[in-house]
């Protein structure tokens, strides 16, 4: 049976990872190719690197990192974060990535979309979705949710699945940074509305809200950051907590 | 031992390299059929469009290298669909080392299937010490039927192969190089096929 995906988030800028972790016996808490590694030992099924450089030297770093944590670890990973063409995508998968997330990048020119599936394929292409509940209605926002669009998440989606993506992250800023749970509504209806996976983001505080995401909100795999890299949750009681809860999981 | 990745333009080549660096072993890519040929091993890798990458395979006439090789051959994921017979995929005709076709999974499912999923009915020396439903790390949307060659089965909507092996030619629709330790256990298997 397909099982359900856990996946920590990590933040790199010029080349580390930011907001820091604490895992007590990791040489250098900020390498992400060491974090990457115990993440992948500790049972993570997948990674996501998202890059928050904002410099060309820090896009050149990023490649050297992609290429070091391509080399070390033996799980898949997903790098986002700044790609805008199919060259930026071309290098990175050069590198070693197994895909590639796009945002903003996506909502200024549709058409990335279609050219990444048609030149990689869609297995490699996430199409990454932030989007806020305002007044009832899903809107999609861009630059790191701060610039509203009149975008409707569900469209949105239903039109990059039409491209060609060949998964969704979506993440709620109506629940991020608030450790009270995952967006289940938002999420079963786009993942009946859709014919792809949906990776379930923002609002996990607890074991709980992982097993509401995948049972309510019927995600496909859940991403986290902070709950992980502060030790809050540990990735392996985490997947046997789901298991025991009748979820299908790799232990 | 002389590895070949067979280099043609599609996919994962990195990967496996890597992969096979982790396990000690310099694998190098080419497309050069003496270099191929006289390889101890061979890899033939594959992510991307079934028609387009037997195009590619064809331009440099490795379509018609591929199934004269004589020594052990594993096909990754997209290579293991080129060694089948047909794919629904472009409609494109295979390198026919596998008796089986290829075809697109049910619309009723998610597509493409990602993620780890378990294979069963385990037969043959390249899965030796590879527990039966052990998890290994799928991305596909087209999938081999059951057939005789069939060494491990995976389940998604229906019982499909997801490893095949003809004499020399083996094939795994899942990615070892991504699948944790089970997977390197696999390539070390592969390594160790005489």
């Amino acid at each position: 049976m397909l099982t359900k995906r856990i996946i920590p988030c990590l933040d790199i800028k010029n080349g580390r990872t930011v907001k820091g972790v604490n895992f007590v016996d990791l040489r250098d808490a900020g390498d992400p190719v060491e974090l990457a590694k115990q993440y992948a030992e500790l049972g993570a099924d997948e990674l996501v690197f998202l890059d928050i450089s904002a410099t060309l030297e820090g896009r050149k770093t990023m490649i050297d990192m992609v290429l070091k944590v391509a080399e070390h670890v033996n799980i898949p990973f997903t790098v986002g974060g700044g790609i805008s063409s199919v060259e930026d995508v071309d290098v990175l998968l050069k590198s070693g990535a197994d895909k590639v997330s796009i945002n903003s990048s996506a909502v200024k020119r549709p058409e990335l979309v279609t050219e990444l599936a048609n030149k990689f394929g869609s297995q490699c292409v996430v199409v990454a979705i932030d989007a806020k509940q305002i007044n009832g209605e899903w809107l999609v926002h861009l630059a790191g949710g701060t610039v509203p669009t009149d975008l409707n998440l569900f469209d949105w989606a239903k039109e990059v699945e039409e491209r060609g993506a060949g998964e969704i992250l979506f993440t709620s800023m109506n629940n991020d940074g608030t450790k009270a749970g995952f967006a289940n509504e938002a999420l079963a209806k786009l993942s009946e509305t859709l014919n792809i996976p949906i990776i379930a983001s923002g609002g996990a505080g607890s074991v709980q809200h992982f097993v509401d995401s995948f049972k309510i909100g019927k995600a496909d795999a859940a991403l986290a950051a902070s709950v992980f890299h502060f030790g809050e949750i540990e990735i392996l009681d985490l997947k046997q907590e789901l298991r025991a809860n009748g979820i299908a999981i790799r232990l | 031992m002389k590895i070949v990745i067979i280099d043609y333009g599609a996919g994962n080549t990195k990967s496996v390299q890597f992969a096979m660096k982790r396990l000690g072993v310099e694998a190098i890519l080419s497309d050069d059929a003496e270099i191929i040929k006289n390889a101890d091993k061979v890899i033939f890798p594959g992510v991307g469009e079934a028609s387009s990458a037997m195009k590619m395979l064809a331009s440099k006439e490795l379509d018609k290298l591929i199934p004269t090789l004589k020594q052990p051959v594993l096909g990754i994921c997209l290579g293991m669909q080129l060694m089948c017979t047909f794919s629904e995929e472009g409609q494109t005709k295979g390198l026919g080392i596998f008796d089986v076709q290829v075809k697109k999974f049910n619309n009723q499912l998610k597509v493409p299937q990602m993620g780890w999923n378990s294979i069963f009915s385990l037969k043959s020396d390249l899965l030796k010490d590879i527990k039966n439903d052990e998890f290994m790390y799928l991305v596909h949307s087209f999938y081999a039927e059951i057939c005789e060659q069939t060494i491990a089965t995976t389940n998604y909507g229906l019982d499909y192969s997801s490893a095949l092996q003809n004499d020399n030619f083996y094939g795994v629709q899942f990615h070892p190089e991504k699948s944790s330790t089970a997977g390197e256990q696999i390539l070390r298997n592969f390594l160790e096929i005489s």
